[in-house]
């Protein structure tokens, strides 16, 4: 029976092995993706016993702890001093509804479970002496007050402000309105599903300056502009004629005032005036996967790099139905019309914003980074973001002109309302209806700087019953006016 | 050395480590636990110490490993339970206190010749079904966390299973040992009593709705019968049977039907009927919270654990987040705050149980003392990986104990007879052995 005996003990013993082996795929092969599971109520609770790192940035604190003593343990539960500022920025982090924002990617880094060397080292001596872990905290780049500045000239209307510096993506400002306080998620979740804002679908949790997809309307004509003159078939002052519309597949196209046709004009006034025919016209002759090409090299058709959750951010584009569609033939789309901003185009304000910010660098796309530093409990700096290229959209030559023309559009033409005295402000006004009267989507995108561009915004206001430049313009300056003011003390 | 010495030696070791776990346990835990406690390991060090000194007595020549394994074992449990939920701790050691006492009564009882109960083979037979079959008198037994395993009488409540274990494992010693040469032939007539324990087993299984008490048991049984004929399409046969009996079970009984399903899918993205409520829900939310909290837990230890008394179990409101925790997720409060580490140096205590008792049963002279050791310690391996593998989503999850560390006074006591068995058998055979030299 020995032969028997021993092949069963190998069994036996087969059968231990396979519970070794399948305690370390849990343990160690799948242990990240459990820990990843909204459900996960043992993380969320576990990860309160973490002294989270605080999210904070320029002179004020975004994300705080308050340390609560409960069942013989020490728990630190999340504050939110400035309530709605930067809630679609930073997010929230609690036991019930798990976590959203900067808070939901940083985790890693918040909670000191980041893999650099000297974090892992502390966090192993932290558990050895069984003391509290702590964070790393992260330092935003926004600037508060033009946060504050957003938030007034929004007010509530649903809308979203982005504003970048040009050379660095430093993101100064990301404003999403409606906005709601993180410090109700975990109690009275109730009220943030309940904030009410002068639009259809408020929707508080939605950080509109990311993730909203908008018609961009007549903005959409300095990405136009930048290919037209990028091609080298055409030049700032080209020659058209304005008849008032324009003939696509038969139809015509208005101008948004179709009254008063421009007659002869060239490239620099047409955008300057917004002059959807002459934009028709071009998007014929270049075609649409000719736009497309330039979309992509400004960004569109991927989601916009940043530091917040992916699923927080969405790619701007042309879409056919809730996808992304990018066109085989140039049949696929009406260019008339794509050109000057309509078609099924569906664009984000942070795109908007590296449009914008494009054209007053250089023609260069820079990432657009909200996370400064992140900085270990002992001061010393665990990551310092670098400005990142993200490559060269236009030639140096075709960001300046298109500048030039956008500089005349706040000085003369639609963006009046920019205008900012002591400062060079160039923007392009946006209005896309929605085919309901009293629905337009406006946009406002401007770059603006003494010397040379410091700032680029882009600025969007959902349900407008007028233009851009009534409605997203004044915003876009009370921003603006923040940010340089700023700079001009400092 | 003595295999005596050697055990004391090994048990003061286990003292230690013992006293290390409950000091670390008060460390973390100071504000919840006090100081009196900690006597609790001076007591499981005196309890070990008269078994041992009992095994001097009554069977020297009895393998010296084993004994300080059980003890290891009951002290890690012990220490969790302690940690977990400090009352049950309490009963739990008295427990361990009445298993000793019953381990010291099996020796005494069964000092001069183990093989005596070869004669009682069928009562222990006719016993075991009659156990098994105890949960399923209306009145009497329990449906507990959605199987039947439990009776209760007054405020008593144990579980019939974990002795009919061992007495079916004595009774098939010794009817495969009595038929072990007519069942080798492989004539039809003779798997007659196959089958019927086969049936068995189904019955089994639909009367306490239990998986895992059935996958045991007739394990067991097919395991048994491999050793005592050595024909191993014996023990295939048996198992496509029981795969084949098990499908047809799974068709018509709805407990077992969810067991699987969780099994199989215990994550949903959209909801799924809940039939606990009666409404829809994500299936994780639902009928497999148990299992994914408890895979939570697992996954939340990680390599190192975050230490004893560290874990999370419960809410930051104290509310318990895995059920169970005591008994049938032991395991994976284990696994958290000791981590990968600590969980597979427990895996390997089980192991080196498991291969100490096949060296019994390979040592051992009779074909009855053989067939004893074996058949128990395979069922103290199976048992363990039922429910370990049921708690790591190897197999579908069933409620039976981890033997040793798992709290449950059933289990307790009718392991530390399994115990004294081993160690019966093995006095005699290393007595034999150390005769034969001589």
């Amino acid at each position: 029976m020995n032969r028997q005996i021993t092949r069963l003990a190998l069994t036996g013993v087969g059968l231990i092995v396979a519970l070794v082996v399948a305690t370390t795929y849990w343990q160690a092969w799948a242990a990240g993706d459990l820990a990843d599971r909204q459900d996960n109520q043992i993380q969320r609770v576990a990860q309160f016993t973490i002294k989270r790192g605080e999210i904070r940035g320029n002179g004020i604190a975004y994300a705080t702890n308050r340390r609560e003593q409960k069942g013989g343990r020490t728990f630190f539960f999340r504050e939110y001093p400035q309530r709605g500022l930067a809630a679609h920025v930073h997010g929230y982090s609690t036991q019930s509804r798990f976590r959203t924002g900067l808070e939901r990617s940083l985790n890693d880094y918040l909670t000191g479970q980041n893999a650099n060397l000297s974090t892992v080292l502390e966090t192993f001596v932290d558990k050895a002496k069984g003391a509290t872990i702590e964070g790393n905290d992260v330092v935003l780049t926004l600037v508060p007050r033009a946060q504050r500045a957003a938030q007034n000239a929004l007010g509530s209307r649903c809308g979203a402000v982005v504003a970048l510096e040009p050379q660095t993506g430093k993101v100064l400002a990301m404003y999403a309105s409606p906005t709601y306080d993180p410090n109700l998620v975990e109690g009275s979740f109730d009220r943030v599903l309940g904030v009410r804002a002068d639009c259809k679908r408020p929707d508080a949790l939605l950080n509109r300056a990311t993730a909203g997809l908008y018609a961009p309307g007549s903005i959409f004509k300095v990405v136009t502009a930048a290919a037209a003159i990028d091609s080298g078939r055409y030049e700032p002052d080209s020659e058209f004629v304005d008849p008032g519309y324009c003939e696509v597949y038969g139809k015509r196209v208005n101008n948004y005032d179709t009254t008063r046709p421009f007659g002869e004009l060239d490239l620099h006034t047409a955008l300057v005036h917004s002059v959807n025919s002459v934009f028709c016209n071009i998007g014929k002759e270049l075609g649409a996967k000719f736009l497309v090409s330039y979309m992509k090299r400004f960004g569109f058709y991927e989601e916009p790099p940043l530091e917040t959750p992916s699923n927080e951010r969405a790619p701007s584009g042309l879409y056919k139905g809730t996808e992304l569609f990018d066109p085989k033939e140039d049949t696929d789309v009406d260019p008339g019309r794509f050109a000057f901003g309509q078609e099924r185009l569906l664009v984000t304000p942070l795109q908007m914003a590296m449009v914008a910010a494009a054209i007053a660098n250089d023609g260069v796309v820079m990432r657009p980074q909200v996370v400064g530093r992140i900085v270990a409990p002992d001061g010393s700096v665990v990551v310092r973001s670098k400005p990142d290229e993200l490559g060269r959209a236009v030639k140096v030559e075709t960001a300046r002109a298109v500048g030039a023309m956008m500089k005349d559009a706040v000085e003369r033409g639609t963006g009046t309302a920019a205008r900012l005295s002591g400062f060079t402000v160039g923007g392009k006004t946006g209005t896309a209806e929605t085919g309901i009267a009293g629905l337009n989507t406006t946009w406002f995108i401007s770059y603006a700087g003494k010397d040379r561009p410091q700032v680029a915004i882009a600025v969007v206001v959902e349900e407008q019953n007028s233009t851009g430049g009534q409605t997203a313009a004044p915003v876009a300056r009370e921003v603006l006016q923040a940010l340089l003011g700023k700079a001009a003390n400092s | 050395m003595s295999f005596r010495n050697r055990e004391l030696l090994n048990l003061i070791a286990v003292g230690l480590l013992t006293a290390i776990g409950f000091a670390s346990v008060f460390i973390a835990r100071s504000e919840l636990v006090d100081s009196g406690s900690l006597v609790y390991a001076g007591i499981f060090f005196a309890l070990f110490l008269v078994a041992h000194l009992v095994l001097r007595v009554v069977a020297p020549y009895a393998d010296p490993v084993l004994l300080p394994l059980a003890a290891l074992l009951s002290a890690i449990g012990v220490t969790v339970i302690y940690r977990l939920e400090p009352d049950d701790a309490f009963r739990q050691s008295l427990w361990i206190v009445i298993g000793v006492v019953l381990f010291a009564l099996t020796l005494f009882a069964l000092r001069r010749d183990h093989r005596a109960l070869e004669q009682y083979k069928y009562l222990f037979g006719i016993t075991a079904i009659a156990l098994l079959m105890l949960p399923a008198l209306p009145g009497l037994g329990q449906t507990i966390n959605g199987a039947r395993l439990w009776v209760k009488v007054g405020s008593f409540q144990f579980q019939p299973g974990e002795l009919a274990k061992i007495f079916l494992i004595v009774f098939l010693a010794g009817y495969l040992r009595d038929k072990r040469e007519v069942l080798a032939q492989g004539r039809l007539k003779d798997f007659g009593p196959l089958l019927l324990i086969w049936g068995g087993a189904m019955l089994v299984l639909v009367q306490t709705n239990d998986l895992g008490s059935a996958l045991l048991h007739f394990g067991i049984f097919l395991a048994m019968l491999y050793v005592a004929t050595g024909r191993a399409a014996f023990a295939f046969a048996g198992l496509v049977l029981f795969v084949g009996g098990a499908a047809l079970v799974y068709r018509y009984v709805s407990h077992v039907q969810e067991r699987v399903t969780i099994w199989l899918s215990p994550w949903t993205e959209e909801p799924v009927f809940c039939a606990q409520t009666g409404e829809l829900a994500l299936r994780q939310d639902c009928g497999s919270f148990q299992l994914v909290k408890s895979l939570y837990s697992i996954g939340n230890g990680g390599f190192a654990g975050t230490g004893l008394g560290k874990g999370t179990f419960t809410t930051t409101g104290g509310e318990p987040i895995i059920p169970f925790l005591n008994t049938d997720f032991i395991y994976s409060a284990i696994a958290q705050e000791l981590g990968l580490a600590g969980a597979a140096g427990l895996l390997l205590v089980f192991m080196l149980f498991v291969a100490r008792g096949f060296r019994v049963a390979l040592l051992a002279g009779d074909g009855f003392s053989k067939l004893l050791a074996a058949g128990l310690t395979f069922g103290f391996a199976l048992q363990t990986f039922i429910i370990v593998g049921g708690v790591l989503r190897v197999i579908p999850l069933t409620g039976i104990t981890l033997p040793f560390v798992s709290y449950g006074g059933s289990s307790v006591v009718a392991n530390f007879v399994l115990l004294a068995l081993l160690l019966l058998v093995s006095s005699r055979a290393n007595l034999q052995t150390a005769r034969g030299r001589a």
